[in-house]
C-alpha cells in the first residue's frame, strides 16, 4: 500500500510516498506523477524517505518518466532514500539514469543546479 | 401403440356387447308378446348391458384417465362432446321418426324397442365418460384416503351393477346401507373442487358453458329414455328397464350431482378468480426473475423484468426504475412516464428536503404519496420507492406511481419487495457468473504462460572440463519471468545468461521468450558482453512497453584464458567465492537493465568487466526473489545471509550448494509455498 502526499514548495512540487511500492500501487505512482506533469510543473521533487520497499513495477514507472522528462525539460529528483531502497536503484542501474540526493536541501540544490 | 389397440378393442367390445343386447332384446319381447319361450335366456339382456357398460368403462378410462395431456377446460370439453355426438344420434333417430309419420313402423313396439335400446347406450356412454373426467377431476391433487375413497365407490358401483344383472336380491337393509353408503360417498367426492382454482377467468366462463350444455344433455336424454321405456311398458314388461336398474340411477345421481357442485363452485368462484390469477403471476414473474441467470440474459432483462412484474402486481399506472452506473451516473427505465416528469418528481422531493431513498440515501421502502400532493401539473397521488440491493449495497431505486389517492396497500408493497430482492439476488448472481468466469479465464491464461515459461527454460545445462554448473528455478502460482541459459559458443567459449523479466504473468512469459530468442542468436556470434547487452537493448527497445524492462547478467567463460567476461544490466550482483582467499564477495560494477535508456548512449550505462577464475572458486548467479524472501516476521532473506549459506558448503558440488542453500531458503521463509519466482544458478570451477 502507498499514499502519495503532493505539496508545493520553493516552485518545486514535492511528491512524499509513504509505504510500500509494488505491481499494483505502482499505478498509483505513475498517475501522481503525471498529474504534476499534466499540471505544468517542470520541477519535481520525490521524498522517499518514508518509502519502505519498491518493486520493479515501481522502478519502471520513475524509468518511463526518463525520456518524456528529457524532452519536456522537466527536472524530478529524489531524496531521502533509505539504504535498501538505494540499494535497488542502484543495481538495477536506475542511480545513473535518475537524480538522487541524500536530503530535501540537496535535492533542492541539485534541482536549481540543473535548471541553470 | 398398446393403449390404442385397447381403446380399439374396447370400442368394438362395447359395440358387440351392445348389438347382442339388442337382438336379444328384441327377440326376449318378440316371444313375450307372442306367448313363446325365447330362443335366448332371459338374463342375456342384462347381462350384455354389464358388460356393455364394462367395456365402454375402460374404453374411456384408457382414452381420457391416461392422456396426460388433457387439462380441466379440456376434460370438460370432452364431457360436451361425447354429450353432444350422442345428442345429435338422437335426435337424427327422432328427426327419422318424425319423417316415418305415424306409419305402422313408427308404432311398432320392436321399432320403439330398438329406439329405446339406441338412447339408453348414448346415455349410458355419455354417463360413463362423464364419470370418468370427473375422477380425474376430483383426484387432481390426490390424497392415500382420496383414493381409497374412490376406490370403494367405484367397487359399490360394481356390486350395484352385478346384482342388477344376476337377480341377486340383497336383504332390505343391505341394500338400504348400501345405498346410503354410496349416497355419502358420492357427497364427499363431490366436494373435491381443488381444480376449480387453477382455472382463469375465461377458463371458468367456458367450464359453466359447458356444465349447462352437459346439464342440458343429461335432461334430454332422461326424458327420451323415460318416454320410450314408458311406452314399452304399456305393451310388455319383457325388456330392459333401465329404471329396475339400480346402476344406472347411481350412475346418473353422481354424475348429475358433480356437475351441479362444480357449476356452483365456479360461479361462486368468479369473483376472486382475479386474485388468484394475480398470484399465479406473481409466481410466475418470480420465477423469470429468479431464471435469467440461467437463461443468459442480461442484466437489462432482469431491470425489465422487475419493472414489469412489479407495474403488473400493484396495477401501477407509472413506474421508474433507476439504476446506479458503475461510474456514478443513474439511468432510468421508465414504464408510462417520460424521464423528465420523474426527474421533476425526483426533484420535487430532494427541493423538499424529503429523505427518502429517492434521494439515494436510505435504503428503506418509503411511501412518500404525502409530498406529491404539493407537487402540481402532474396526475399521480400515490408514490411508492423500493431499494434494490446487491450484496447489501445499493445499486438502485424502483418507484411505483398511481393516480389514486392511498392507492397502495400492505400486501402490495410485501410482493413488489420481494421482488426487488430477487433482482438483486439475480443480478448478484450475474455479477458472480461474470467474475468466475472471468477468474477462470485468467487461471486458463496463467496456466498457459506457466508452461510456456516451464518449455523456455534449458532441460541440460552446457558442462565443460573447467566447470560444473547447477540451476534451480521455482515459480510462484502467478508466472514470473526468471530466465537462464547456456550456449556453446566455441570449444573454450560458453555464453551463460540469467535474466528476470519485470511484472509477471503471459506479458512475462513474452518477454522472456523474446530474452531467449535474442540470447541465441547474439550468443552465437561470440560479442564481447558489453556489445551483448547494447545489441540486446537495440532489439528489445520497440518489444517492451513502457515501464517494463529486462534485468540480466551475461557471462562468456573462456576456458583457454581461465577468464570470465560479462556485463551487467541491472541483475542482481554475482557473487562469487575465491578458494585461494576462502572469501566470498559481491561483484560491484555499473549497469543499467535492458530496456531503460532505449536511446544510442546505452553504451554509456553497460560494461565489460574480466574476472580470473581458479579451480575452487565458485559463482553464484540469482534473481531478486531470493533475496527478497520473507521470513515470518518480515525481513528479507538479503545478500548477507545469502553469502554466509554459500559459504557454509564450499568444499561441496554445486548440485549439492543449490540444494543446502533451497532447503536454507525454504527453513527461512517457514513454508514451502513460495510468493515470487526463485532461481539459482551454481557455477563450480574444477
Amino acid at each position: 500500500m502507498v499514499h502519495i502526499k503532493r505539496l508545493q514548495e520553493d516552485g518545486a512540487d514535492i511528491l512524499a510516498v509513504v509505504g510500500e511500492i509494488d505491481a499494483s500501487s505502482s499505478i498509483e505512482l505513475d498517475l501522481a506523477i503525471a498529474k504534476s506533469v499534466g499540471e505544468g510543473s517542470t520541477k519535481i521533487l520525490v521524498d522517499c524517505s518514508a518509502l519502505e520497499y519498491i518493486s520493479s513495477a515501481g522502478l519502471g514507472v520513475f524509468m518511463s518518466y526518463i525520456e518524456e522528462f528529457r524532452d519536456k525539460n522537466i527536472r524530478m529528483v529524489l531524496f531521502g532514500m533509505k539504504e535498501k531502497v538505494a540499494n535497488t536503484f542502484q543495481i538495477l542501474g536506475l542511480a545513473d539514469l535518475l537524480h538522487i540526493s541524500s536530503n530535501k536541501l540537496e535535492a533542492k540544490k541539485l534541482l536549481n543546479e540543473l535548471s541553470v | 401403440m398398446k393403449t390404442k389397440a385397447l381403446i380399439r378393442l374396447t370400442f368394438l367390445a362395447a359395440i358387440v356387447t351392445w348389438l347382442v343386447m339388442l337382438f336379444s332384446d328384441v327377440t326376449v319381447l318378440f316371444s313375450d308378446l307372442k306367448g313363446l319361450t325365447p330362443d335366448v335366456p332371459v338374463w342375456l339382456p342384462k347381462v350384455m348391458l354389464d358388460l356393455y357398460v364394462i367395456s365402454v368403462f375402460y374404453y374411456y378410462k384408457f382414452k381420457i384417465e391416461r392422456d396426460e395431456s388433457l387439462n380441466f377446460t379440456d376434460l370438460l370439453w370432452r364431457v360436451f362432446a361425447t354429450g353432444l355426438v350422442a345428442t345429435v344420434l338422437s335426435l337424427s333417430l327422432r328427426v327419422l321418426d318424425f319423417l316415418l309419420g305415424s306409419t305402422k313402423l313408427s308404432s311398432n313396439i320392436f321399432f320403439i324397442d330398438v329406439e329405446y335400446l339406441v338412447n339408453l347406450g348414448l346415455l349410458l356412454s355419455f354417463l360413463i365418460a362423464a364419470g370418468t373426467c370427473w375422477k380425474r377431476l376430483i383426484l387432481y391433487q390426490k390424497s392415500k384416503w382420496l383414493i381409497r375413497g374412490w376406490l370403494v365407490f367405484e367397487m359399490l358401483l360394481l356390486i350395484v351393477l352385478l346384482s342388477d344383472s344376476l337377480q341377486i336380491i340383497f336383504k332390505e337393509w343391505l341394500f338400504t346401507s348400501i345405498s346410503i353408503l354410496t349416497g355419502l360417498l358420492s357427497l364427499v367426492l363431490s366436494a373435491n373442487m381443488k381444480w376449480v382454482a387453477y382455472l382463469n377467468f375465461k377458463q371458468k366462463w367456458t367450464s359453466l358453458l359447458l356444465l349447462l350444455l352437459s346439464f342440458f344433455y343429461l335432461g334430454y336424454f332422461l326424458f327420451t329414455v323415460i318416454h320410450f321405456s314408458d311406452e314399452i311398458k304399456l305393451q310388455s314388461m319383457a325388456f330392459l328397464d333401465f329404471q329396475n336398474h339400480v346402476f344406472n340411477i347411481y350412475l346418473f345421481s353422481f354424475v348429475m350431482l358433480y356437475s351441479i357442485f362444480s357449476f356452483l363452485v365456479i360461479l361462486f368462484n368468479l369473483p376472486t378468480s382475479s386474485v388468484f390469477e394475480q398470484k399465479l403471476e406473481e409466481v410466475v414473474n418470480f420465477q423469470r426473475i429468479s431464471q435469467s441467470v440461467q437463461t443468459e440474459q442480461s442484466e437489462e432483462s432482469v431491470y425489465k423484468i422487475l419493472l414489469e412484474s412489479s407495474v403488473s402486481s400493484v396495477f401501477a399506472d407509472a413506474a421508474w426504475l433507476e439504476i446506479k452506473g458503475e461510474q456514478q451516473q443513474s439511468r432510468l427505465q421508465t414504464y408510462q412516464i417520460t424521464e423528465s416528469d420523474a426527474h421533476k418528481i425526483q426533484e420535487h422531493l430532494n427541493g423538499r428536503h424529503v429523505k427518502g431513498i429517492l434521494d439515494q440515501s436510505s435504503d428503506k421502502t418509503k411511501n412518500l404519496s404525502n409530498h406529491l400532493a404539493t407537487l402540481k401539473g402532474t396526475r399521480f397521488r400515490s408514490l411508492m420507492a423500493f431499494p434494490v440491493q446487491v450484496k447489501g449495497e445499493k445499486i438502485g431505486t424502483l418507484a411505483l406511481l398511481k393516480e389514486l389517492p392511498e392507492g397502495f396497500n400492505k400486501e402490495m408493497t410485501q410482493i413488489v419487495s420481494a421482488f426487488a430482492n430477487q433482482a438483486g439476488i439475480s443480478i448478484e448472481n450475474f455479477r458472480l457468473l461474470k467474475e468466475a468466469i472471468q477468474n477462470e479465464r485468467y487461471k486458463e491464461e496463467l496456466k498457459i504462460a506457466k508452461m510456456v515459461q516451464k518449455s523456455l527454460l534449458p532441460d541440460k545445462l552446457e558442462n565443460d572440463n573447467d566447470f560444473e554448473i547447477s540451476a534451480f528455478s521455482e515459480s510462484a502460482d502467478e508466472v514470473g519471468g526468471d530466465y537462464y541459459d547456456t550456449l556453446r559458443i566455441n570449444d573454450h567459449q560458453v555464453g551463460l545468461i540469467i535474466a528476470d523479466v519485470s511484472g509477471k504473468g503471459t506479458t512475462a512469459a513474452f518477454h522472456m521468450s523474446q530474452m531467449k530468442g535474442i540470447f541465441h542468436s547474439l550468443a552465437q556470434e561470440a560479442l564481447e558482453p558489453k556489445v551483448f547487452m547494447m545489441r540486446a537493448n537495440q532489439a528489445l527497445k520497440y518489444c517492451l512497453e513502457r515501464g517494463s524492462f529486462i534485468s540480466a547478467t551475461y557471462f562468456v567463460v573462456d576456458s583457454k584464458e581461465k577468464m570470465i567476461y560479462y556485463s551487467r544490466a541491472g541483475h542482481c550482483p554475482v557473487l562469487i567465492y575465491r578458494a585461494a582467499s576462502r572469501k566470498a564477495d559481491y561483484l560491484i560494477d555499473k549497469g543499467a537493465a535492458l530496456g531503460m535508456v532505449k536511446g544510442k548512449d546505452y553504451c554509456n550505462f553497460v560494461e565489460t568487466n574480466t574476472l580470473p577464475y581458479a579451480s575452487g572458486d565458485i559463482m553464484v548467479l540469482f534473481t531478486d526473489g531470493i533475496t527478497e524472501a520473507k521470513g515470518p516476521r518480515g525481513e528479507e532473506f538479503g545478500l548477507d545471509l545469502l553469502k554466509k549459506t554459500i559459504t557454509e558448503v564450499v568444499i561441496r558440488g554445486p548440485k549439492e550448494i543449490q540444494e543446502h542453500l533451497i532447503k536454507k531458503l525454504y527453513e527461512y521463509t517457514g513454508t514451502e509455498e513460495i510468493d515470487d519466482d526463485y532461481t539459482i544458478l551454481i557455477v563450480k570451477f574444477r
